[in-house]
């Protein structure tokens, strides 16, 4: 069992209060992922020719003055680091291959999260209220964020394990579920050059949708492909830099309850995550149909 | 603490917690002794879960909104009305009563339930009726995928569509559809209407409160009667 909400904004007022209301969802869905809790948020694009990336350090006092120091001697000015417990978040004065390639020549001891345009990801290993108090989560303003809690059922509990995942420039996955196949699949996928950090069967299906959109499929492409590929349980939601999008597994094993008006659209493993948000009584609610694929923004542009 | 208002309870679960509302249902004190069944609004369900399960007396109970999971469940003689949607399991293993959902059902509608009448004004999705054992289930809307799995005893009429494998591995229950069937499951086939499934439709569509419609438009499906007793010549099909 974990735990995933989802929430992309359609109004100004709706895009200050992203990140209190997505703290309230989290706090609903806590109970269903008490090892750990993440979120991946969508906010203050970088400038053209530059981009963002969110690090984790594990070392006690990291020092990102430092780091921003060196980014600027080899890209240029890209302002200072934004940090966030654990994590901080970089702009980089150039594009995101050549940031990336930087980091792990030069900083091999840190964990990119995410890379893009817009995209943060912060994630952690804990309790997913401890989470969200320590990064300030109720203080995110953004356009639209995914959050998950997890419970882990098929690999170890560490904030490398923890969701979402990145799966390529401003994309990320979190998953509510199991694969069955995901050693095959990873051995495959490694051989066509997908690199993997951890064990973890979630990590398995975000690197098969980098590979077919690597490979030229579209995201609900890609999407699609996980019906035939994919053995087990999930219930997946996709971020893009535009919203969101929303896969269950053909028999819809797990929960995922969506609900939308003219402020904002939600998803959520349980529609007590999606109660407190405003106007949530009044709100278009259904259940997404097993084996369709949903999005939100333009979420689906390849 | 609930307050009365005129002859109806009320209890705000923005206030209290669902162990005290769900122990007040059950306290016998507050079963009325009389022929006027005991009554209660619920406010603020927020979907939580596990809202009224157990009652074990004829209690009234009408809820404010969209509840979580198995609600209503194992309910014997009440009539609890869900103004909104309700999660996974709605009066699962009801044994007598009605159970009346306004809005939409999530998963599991009625599994397993031995009694009593489910009424469901929107859609159901997944499962609904799942190893049904003796309860009536009417859907005004259509239901979702391997809907009446296993199902004993009972009926599901589904006013709307059905999706796949419907009555897979099907028992004794009669399935009535109303629109179109994407597929049936193992053992399961289409059977004639006679006189008797006419009435046995016409009264649960009374019973639901919708005899705007006609119970000839309604197709019944049952067990073919070659997979629940193993044979070995059905081998390829377990």
């Amino acid at each position: 069992m974990c735990g995933i909400a989802g929430l992309y904004t359609k109004t100004p007022e709706m895009r200050e209060r992203l990140g209190t209301e997505l703290a309230g969802m989290i706090e609903q869905l806590a109970i269903r992922g008490p090892d750990s809790a993440g979120v991946a948020v969508y906010r203050d694009p970088a400038p053209v020719g530059a981009c963002k990336l969110s690090l984790h350090s594990a070392a006690p006092a990291p020092d990102w003055e430092g780091l921003a120091a060196e980014l600027e001697r080899a890209f240029g000015p890209g302002g200072a680091p934004r940090v966030r417990a654990s994590h901080a978040v970089f702009t980089v004065a150039t594009d995101a291959e050549l940031a990336q390639a930087w980091l792990a020549e030069h900083h091999p001891e840190l964990t990119l999260m995410s890379a893009g345009q817009a995209i943060e990801i912060f994630k952690e290993a804990g309790p997913p209220a401890d989470f969200v108090e320590r990064f300030e989560i109720a203080g995110l303003v953004g356009s639209h964020a995914l959050s998950h809690t997890r419970m882990a059922t098929e690999s170890r509990v560490t904030t490398e394990h923890s969701h979402p995942f990145s799966t390529g420039l401003d994309l990320c996955l979190v998953h509510n579920g199991s694969l069955s196949n995901h050693n095959r699949l990873r051995r495959v996928l490694t051989r066509e050059g997908v690199r993997f950090r951890t064990d973890c069967d979630s990590e398995v299906a975000a690197g098969y949708l980098t590979w077919r959109m690597r490979e030229g499929a579209s995201l609900e492409q890609a999407l699609e492909h996980c019906l035939q590929d994919l053995d087990g349980f999930y219930t997946f939601a996709v971020g893009t830099r535009e919203g969101f999008a929303v896969l269950r597994d053909p028999i819809a094993c797990k929960p995922a309850v969506m609900a939308e008006t003219d402020e904002w659209v939600a998803i959520a493993s349980e529609y007590r995550a999606i109660a407190g948000l405003p106007g949530a009584a009044d709100a278009d609610t259904w259940e997404p149909e097993p084996g369709r694929v949903y999005s939100w923004g333009t979420a689906l542009v390849a | 603490m609930a307050e009365t208002l005129s002859s109806t309870l009320t209890f705000d679960l923005a206030a209290e917690g669902v162990r005290e509302l769900n122990r007040m249902l059950h306290d016998p004190q507050l079963i009325a002794p009389t022929p006027q069944p005991a009554r209660l609004t619920v406010l603020n369900p927020g979907g939580k879960h596990a809202i009224a399960v157990g009652i074990d007396g004829p209690w009234e109970v009408e809820i404010d909104g969209h509840v979580g999971y198995y609600c209503a469940g194992m309910n014997q003689h009440a009539t609890v009305r869900i103004r909104g949607n309700c999660g996974v399991g709605v009066a699962e293993n009801m044994m007598s009563g009605q159970v009346i959902v306004e809005g939409s059902a999530s998963q599991a509608a009625g599994a397993t339930a031995r009694g009593g009448l489910l009424v469901i004004c929107g859609d159901a999705s997944a499962r609904c009726g799942i190893s049904l054992k003796g309860a009536d289930i009417v859907v005004r809307g259509s239901v979702g995928h391997m809907s009446a799995f296993m199902a004993q005893k009972g009926a599901l009429v589904v006013c709307g569509d059905a999706g796949d494998a419907l009555g897979d591995s099907l028992y004794e229950a009669r399935l009535y559809v109303r629109g179109k069937v994407a597929g049936l499951g193992a053992d399961c086939i289409e059977k004639e209407m006679r006189a008797e499934h006419l009435v046995q439709v016409s009264g649960l569509l009374g019973a639901a409160g919708f005899e705007d419609l006609d119970p000839a438009d309604f197709r019944r499906y049952g067990s073919a009667r070659r997979l629940y007793n193993f044979h070995v010549d059905n081998a390829g099909s377990y």
